[in-house]
């Protein structure tokens, strides 16, 4: 038998006329637009309009071609709802007028002139071709419209990856494939980016972080470069207009308005892969700005509900971006809610990273709260229960809560600490030996009582030198963002090996190669999530710019000449990728304690200076060693080598003495920062199994196992 | 608007051959059309030559088609895709689903066999 003609359901009949449109009273759940049998139901919340229309557009007329005003019947609560029979969804743009006071004492700032974006938007046009210029006379800008999630999955499921063995790969969807050398179909899209999947298998990567992909304005900075006068670009997108509309300007099919199943079809193959998406997002605040900033949606439907305002109707703005979501609110909580399960249930997302995340657990009076019932909340929801969720956890307005963010359990952070503590070390500061320590065993001392995957160790990330910039200069040269170099870090805690920028000299050269080695050495080997900045591993420079956001051009984009050029570099991160995947002990996600729990005969984790067994913690000490037993891998569950890993930050070489193994395993050279890497299987037995001479400025990675029968 | 569709018998399959635009407006009209060739186990070639733009609703609506054949066993081949029409349907993940033949006179040869 066949399913029931679902035209036989009573609501698929109007019940209304609004001019030359049948209606009836829509449902007022889902939010947005949602095909229904027969028509379109619309539904948007304000509490403070006075009244509410649906306006109608033909796609990319100027003019609407119909406004209907809500009857008072179909409002429920304050949601408006109401279903229009016989649209054609596929060339439809519609938007929201409401009106009501305008009055920023009391927090409301109506304006029945503006047309206003749905809130829950699933589809955006108007922005479909990155970079080009608009009709700014137009009366709608980000326009909705309406989307059939009917996208064919075939059998793609969660890879569920446990997060302690994830490792994550930083990157911009248009910067990873827009440079001419990037060889692809559609450079710059999510098309062009599944074709580089190839490569990123080959780097042994398996999360891929992108920044942010809800539809944004990339023309909305006022800026030009000041020497060239060319336009400045949002090009990193941390400006939000459509929390549930991937970027159409990101997809090589926007102007057919197929972006959703473009960026879907990305996530789909990046699966096949055995690639987990994470996804950026930026809950902090909007688009629209402080007062100055356009009405785009939110502020137009109830500012007071959506922004964090003061007493007397102000924005507060601890973002550094003029307005701040209220995001304990419970209409903003649900808003957020709502996006992140369609991010998950409809683009098969595995994670989230949260742009300065600690804004989520303040009180709309922006008080800290102990227990902020928004991440308690996402921790807890039954459609998010797998995915990774990551706080950036600090803010614009001093609120750093690394080691201390609301976590219940799930939440991981990027680890800030780490990223200094690694880089102050590396760099020759004295006085960082047992802070190291610390961070490569995973931060304990942040994380107890959670596992050790609560930590992201990064060294580098977009906002920030890149791992190249870190070696190669020792202040920012921002110049080109077009704000006398005010703006970025300053605290970079980079050396530039001798000389600023660019160097001929070969000594320079080579040491900032071991410098980039040793930084990556220590950054996956430690416990914890390690990302890297996509590019990182073919030495990417952004010229010692240290805040691209701005810049669409070749010093952000990923050049893929340097797969070539750069080819020890990626060769060196390969096998360190791959060595990290071959050895569980390094992917424990309970903190070592540094005792023996298997009876094994090594703690778990042991410390070593020059000598074995004796790790210098005084202040002028700058070499380190770790050593793994692959006893304790996983608790102890399964079978792993020793681990050795000693980094010497000292100007000079030192000859180090190694822990003894146990009978009849000997000590297998994988990687020396100075001299070479293997493959992992392939390590050398080391000619002299009880010491090790390690250069200046270097980093080593021992494998302690059976000596090969073979083996000369 | 409709497209306009033209079907042959040939040895081993039935050709069927579309012109025009594949729309939201269009599409309706044409599921309901090719539906029919659609019997068990036949074999279907879709000759989009003359299509000159398939929108997202006309994508939707040959996904529709092939799922239909997928249940009665029937196998569609789709010829004659024009770049523009074969990149969209790469970068949104719609060819993954499709046999995709470059030659219709090679295909039917095929299918004769």
């Amino acid at each position: 038998m066949s399913t029931q003609d679902i035209r036989e359901r009573i609501d698929a009949f109007p019940t209304h006329r609004i001019g030359p449109y049948r209606v009836r009273a829509g449902r007022p759940l889902p939010y947005g637009a949602t095909p229904v049998p027969g028509g379109v139901n619309f539904s948007v919340y304000s509490d403070g309009a006075t009244s509410m229309s649906l306006v109608l557009f033909e796609r990319g007329a100027t003019q609407p071609s119909a406004e209907l005003e809500f009857p008072p019947e179909f409002r429920i609560g304050s949601v408006y709802a109401m279903t229009v029979f016989g649209l054609d969804a596929e060339n439809l743009e519609y938007g929201f007028r409401a009106d009501g006071p305008f009055d920023p004492a009391r927090g409301d700032r109506f304006d029945g002139v503006k047309v206003l974006s749905d809130p829950y938007a699933r589809l955006i046009s108007g922005r479909e071709v990155w970079g080009r210029e608009p009709d700014w006379d137009n009366v709608y800008h980000y326009r909705s419209q309406v989307l059939n999630d009917d996208f064919d999955w075939g059998g793609d499921r969660p890879l569920r990856i446990p997060a302690e063995d994830l490792v994550i790969y930083e990157t911009h969807v248009r910067g990873f494939t827009r440079h001419p050398s990037s060889k692809v179909s559609a450079p710059g899209t999510y098309a062009g980016m599944r074709e580089k999947i190839p490569y990123l298998r080959e780097l042994g990567v398996n999360c891929l972080e992108l920044l942010p992909v809800f539809e944004f304005d990339e023309l909305d900075n006022p800026r030009t470069d000041p020497v060239t006068g060319e336009r400045l670009y949002n090009y990193w997108g941390y400006n939000t207009v459509s929390f549930f509309a991937p970027k159409a300007g990101y997809a090589a099919t926007g102007p057919f308005g197929m972006q959703a199943d473009e960026f879907k079809s990305l996530v789909k193959e990046l699966h096949k892969a055995g690639i987990e998406v994470v996804l950026d997002v930026v809950f902090n605040h909007t688009a629209e700005g402080n007062e100055q900033g356009p009405t785009i949606s939110f502020r137009g439907l109830d500012n007071a509900t959506y922004y964090m305002l003061t007493p007397r109707g102000e924005y507060y703005n601890f973002s550094g971006t003029g307005n701040t979501v209220n995001c304990n609110h419970p209409v903003v909580r649900d808003f957020v809610l709502s996006c992140l399960r369609h991010w998950v249930a409809e683009y098969h997302i595995d994670g989230f990273r949260f742009d300065l995340a600690a804004i989520l657990d303040r009180a709309p009076d922006g008080t800290p709260l102990p227990n902020p019932p928004l991440l308690e909340q996402l921790a807890h929801d039954p459609i998010l229960r797998h995915t990774k969720l990551i706080a950036e956890a600090w803010d614009a307005a001093g609120l750093y809560q690394v080691g201390n963010f609301p976590n219940y359990g799930r939440w991981s952070e990027w680890n800030g600490k780490y990223r200094d503590t690694v880089r102050r070390f590396v760099k020759g500061e004295p006085g960082l030996v047992g802070e190291l320590a610390t961070r490569m065993a995973g931060s304990p001392d942040l994380y107890q009582g959670r596992t050790s995957s609560a930590s992201v160790n990064f060294i580098t990330a977009h906002d920030g030198f890149t791992l190249a910039d870190l070696v190669s200069y020792n202040d920012k040269h921002n110049e080109a963002n077009g704000e006398n170099n005010n703006d970025g870090a300053s605290d970079n805690n980079s050396w530039n090996c001798g000389e600023e920028g660019p160097s001929a000299l070969a000594h320079v050269r080579e040491l900032r190669m071991r410098q980039m080695k040793n930084l990556l050495t220590i950054l996956l080997t430690s416990q914890g999530i390690p990302m890297i900045l996509a590019g990182d591993e073919v030495g990417r420079t952004q010229l010692g710019n240290n805040n691209t956001y701005c810049q669409d051009n070749e010093l952000s984009w990923f050049d893929w000449g340097r797969v070539e050029t750069n080819a020890e570099l990626l060769d060196f991160s390969r096998k360190l990728i791959a060595f990290r995947h071959a050895h569980p002990v390094l992917r424990t996600s309970d903190h070592p304690t540094g005792t023996d729990r298997v009876g094994s005969g090594y703690p778990d984790v042991s410390w070593h200076g020059v000598g074995a067994w004796a790790p210098d913690w005084a202040d002028h000490g700058r070499v380190l060693a770790m050593m793994r037993c692959g006893r304790h891998a996983k608790g102890g569950t399964v079978a792993d080598d020793h681990v050795y890993v000693a980094v010497n930050a000292h100007w000079e070489a030192h000859d180090l003495e190694l822990p003894a193994l146990p009978d009849g395993q000997r000590w297998h050279l994988f990687a020396d920062t100075g001299t070479a890497v293997h493959p992992v299987g392939g390590e050398p037995e080391l000619k002299h199994p009880g010491r090790f001479h390690l250069g200046a400025h270097s980093a080593v990675v021992l494998v302690g196992r059976a000596a090969h029968p073979t083996t000369a | 608007m409709t497209v306009k569709v033209s079907s042959q018998e040939r040895t081993g399959a039935t050709v069927v051959a579309l012109e025009g635009e594949i729309n939201s407006t269009t599409s309706g009209g044409l599921q309901s059309q090719l539906l029919p060739f659609i019997g068990q186990g036949s074999v279907v070639l879709i000759d989009l030559t003359g299509i000159s733009y398939i929108s997202s609703a006309g994508l939707r609506t040959l996904l529709i088609v092939h799922r239909h054949a997928q249940q009665l066993d029937a196998e569609i081949t789709l010829v004659g895709l024009s770049d523009e029409v074969s990149f969209v349907m790469s970068a949104t993940g719609f060819l993954d689903f499709f046999r995709v033949a470059e030659d219709l006179d090679a295909e039917l040869e095929r299918a004769g066999r």
